[in-house]
């Protein structure tokens, strides 16, 4: 009771400070300072420590279980675990939003502590600029999605945490994904502070590309927890559906690689400054419009979770004034492109980097469509659809071929001018054993071998060319390590998705049954009394050819409050096979549905997309660049 | 007449000009192609034609009392209470799938009853009912 009123009303002093912030920020672009303002440092302080005030204040009432909150009693319950009150704060609308807000406030306050090398009015406007979107959140949370709404009578008990959110990688999936969403918002700000202080050139692309590596790799590892999430949790044995709820954070991801490769040729050549500065704008949008769609109901997507329609038009109206606001400024400070410099060389470093944007650009347009067409339609013509995953795979895989040819050859070309018959003879015989060693692993698949072959040598031969430049001294190790994540990630993709097996049917207790080579024996099954569900635990024997033996043990978990079933696969990791098991109930307690897949080479997919963001944040901490 | 320089450009511009237009027919051809429509029994039952090869998407109740199993198919009735269709199965179903729930199947239709279908789609919430559900039993109350 009394934390919500703390939370209430810090949540309230906070946005007086983002108003009065607003206000003082112009008020200091009119002096001429030269250096920025004690009162400006205290403000977004205290502006932070209101909004952290807050954020505790409901974390608390969620491990007091105080259901006189609205937030507390539409998402928690007094018998879940602890661990799941606490991530449960973040788990609903309300507290994401709040959490959003804090990082929002978190993120300003790092960006001027670390930018004290930067102009005084730069600075200032990249803080005018940040509190129009923290102003638009305030206003957002207070106005339609208050997370310490009061409810009278209070209720004894409540209505529970859907189940498949309790679980650790979901708990920590939201933060993280923040991070780089509101990272991107920096950017933002930073990119149009700099528009107007006309000072878009190398220096700045050396001080913003910190923050883009930073959202890069927070982004990146959030999508990574939600697939591992998907892949164990909704028992489908997958981690990408192509469905618009991953689609909408790829989007973001896809921009803001584009972005994080040309800041490099902004920094190295002072070209591209027009693009740099479309990129940053439209990655934070893609990270609203991503926020925007999730939030609103509008997603037709099967992991929608309920929500409210009139929050979506809020954000819209904010979206869209945000999005008119950088258009407008874009016109007014036109940029100038350095003429002098603008010698673009068809090979060349820049070129092939303006290659890669390309592909981006492509890719996210595919998305972008796949994503929103279905909701056009919908509004136009009141037809239902769903675009599922042939139409991406069929638009995105063939180009991925080019892509990593490109994306192999383009790094190792220099600066401003090269030639192409610097491209060793080694090179082009490698690139043909790679396809050569990829036609002989696929060689017994059944379909498309040669596409296939094509893809996997592409993939190889990344991978081989990144072995081989980490392996010589004079490396771009960031860079190597990235590049050759991003090889072997597509390599174990097309390997997993060549070689999984599936295998379900309904079965009974004590039965056995043969699936090509393998023996799938249902033993038993034992059931348990938890905190907060009741537990199914089977037993299964799985025995393969060469007799060895696998026992898994899946589980069905049967939650009080709400009360809803969830399966807990069983999956048994090897570094060359995921054995993965999942079982659910039918039709009373004695047929069993079963499902059992065999997915190669599903860990190597999570190193892969590890290696490619660990060498992201590598970057930060290199003094100097080849 | 003109420049080597500004022929380039020209050249580089209309490159760019035929990629972007390939890329957005090759966008629209695959969007035709692998649309899937949503349909329920009632529409179903009113279609002009069966088309047999066209993927959809079929949604309503999953009508009580119709669950059949053996070790290999499931079949069962998705019903909009004012018409039902037969559904044949064989695979996982997600966790919510129960007689009396909401359920999408995505699958072939074989005639105007009975509808093969490849995959059951989950939800994630008891109360959750996929919006083309929900419109499609309201539209028939």
């Amino acid at each position: 009771m009394i934390s919500s009123h703390i939370g209430y009303y810090s949540l309230i002093l906070g946005f007086v400070i983002s108003v009065s912030l607003l206000f003082y920020s112009i008020f200091c672009l009119k002096k001429k300072n030269q250096n920025i303002n004690q009162n400006i440092f205290s403000l977004l302080f205290m502006q932070f420590f209101t909004v952290v005030i807050s954020f505790i204040s409901l974390v608390y009432s969620f491990v007091i279980s105080d259901f006189s909150n609205a937030t507390v009693y539409n998402n928690s319950h007094s018998t879940k675990p602890l661990f799941y009150k606490i991530t449960g704060t973040w788990g609903n609308h309300e507290g994401s939003l709040l959490l959003w807000l804090l990082v929002l406030t978190l993120f300003i306050l790092l960006f001027i502590i670390f930018s004290k090398k930067q102009p005084t009015k730069y600075r200032i406007l990249s803080i005018f600029f940040q509190q129009i979107i923290i102003l638009g959140f305030f206003l957002f949370l207070l106005l339609t999605s208050n997370p310490f709404n009061f409810l009278f009578p209070v209720p004894n008990e409540g209505l529970g945490l859907n189940p498949i959110l309790q679980d650790p990688a979901l708990a920590i999936h939201p933060p993280i994904l923040y991070l780089g969403y509101v990272g991107s918002s920096i950017i933002f700000s930073a990119s149009l502070a700099s528009l107007i202080q006309n000072n878009i050139n190398k220096e700045w692309a050396t001080h913003i590309k910190k923050w883009i590596q930073i959202s890069w790799f927070f982004l990146t590892i959030g999508i990574l927890l939600g697939s591992i999430w998907a892949y164990y949790e909704l028992g489908w044995g997958g981690f990408w559906f192509w469905d618009p709820v991953e689609n909408v954070s790829l989007m973001p991801w896809l921009c803001l690689t584009a972005l994080f490769h040309t800041v490099i040729v902004l920094e190295k050549r002072n070209l591209l400054r027009s693009w740099t500065l479309i990129l940053s704008i439209a990655t934070f949008t893609f990270s609203m419009i991503g926020t925007f769609l999730v939030r609103s109901g509008i997603l037709n997507s099967v992991h929608t979770f309920a929500n409210d329609p009139e929050r979506g038009v809020f954000i819209l109206i904010f979206l869209f004034s945000l999005i008119f606001l950088s258009i407008i400024l874009f016109f007014i400070y036109q940029v100038n492109e350095n003429n002098t410099e603008k010698n673009f060389f068809l090979i060349s470093k820049e070129t092939s980097i303006l290659i890669n944007n390309w592909f981006m650009m492509y890719f996210l347009s595919v998305v972008l469509i796949g994503t929103t067409y279905p909701i056009f339609l919908e509004v136009i013509t009141n037809e239902k659809i769903s675009i599922g995953p042939p139409f991406f795979n069929k638009l995105i895989i063939p180009f991925l071929i080019i892509f990593l040819i490109f994306m192999a050859l383009g790094p190792n070309l220099k600066w401003i001018k090269d030639n192409y018959k610097n491209i060793k003879y080694s090179k082009i015989i490698l690139f043909f054993v790679c396809i050569l060693i990829s036609f002989y692993i696929v060689r017994k698949t059944s379909s498309e071998i040669l596409f296939s072959s094509i893809l996997g040598g592409a993939a190889l031969y990344l991978l081989f060319i990144n072995i081989r430049e980490f392996l010589s001294k004079k490396n771009n190790t960031s860079q190597t390590i990235s590049h050759l994540g991003f090889g072997l990630f597509v390599l174990s993709i097309l390997l997993n998705s060549l070689f999984s097996d599936e295998f379900s049917a309904n079965m009974k207790i004590g039965q056995e049954l043969i699936y090509k080579k393998e023996q799938i024996k249902f033993l038993k099954i034992k059931s348990l009394d938890k905190e907060n569900y009741k537990s199914v635990i089977a037993n299964f024997e799985i025995k393969d050819e060469k007799k060895n033996i696998t026992f898994l043990y899946p589980e069905i978990r049967i939650y009080n409050q709400p009360n809803i079933l969830t399966s807990e696969a069983d999956i048994k990791t090897t570094v060359f096979l995921d054995k993965f098991i999942v079982i659910n109930l039918l039709k009373g307690e004695e047929i069993f549905n079963v499902r059992y897949q065999t997915k190669p080479f599903m860990i190597w997919i999570w190193i892969s997309v590890c290696l490619i963001s660990i060498g992201g944040i590598l970057g930060i901490f290199k003094k100097t660049n080849i | 007449m003109y420049g080597k320089k500004v022929k380039l450009r020209l050249l580089f511009l209309s490159f760019i000009f035929i990629i972007v237009a390939l890329s957005v027919f090759l966008i629209l051809k695959s969007l035709e192609e692998n649309v899937v429509y949503f349909i329920s029994p009632t529409e179903i039952k009113n279609l002009p034609e069966i088309d047999n090869k066209k993927r959809i998407r079929v949604g309503g109740m999953v009508k009580k009392e119709t669950i059949q199993l053996n070790q290999n198919k499931i079949s069962f009735v998705i019903t909009d209470f004012k018409n039902d269709i037969n559904v044949t199965y064989s695979g996982a179903v997600p966790n919510l799938f129960a007689e009396g729930k909401g359920v999408v199947a995505e699958g072939y239709l074989n005639d105007r009853s009975f509808f093969d279908a490849k995959k059951i789609l989950a939800k994630h919430d008891e109360n959750y009912m996929p919006p083309e559900v929900k419109e499609a039993l309201e539209a028939n109350k």
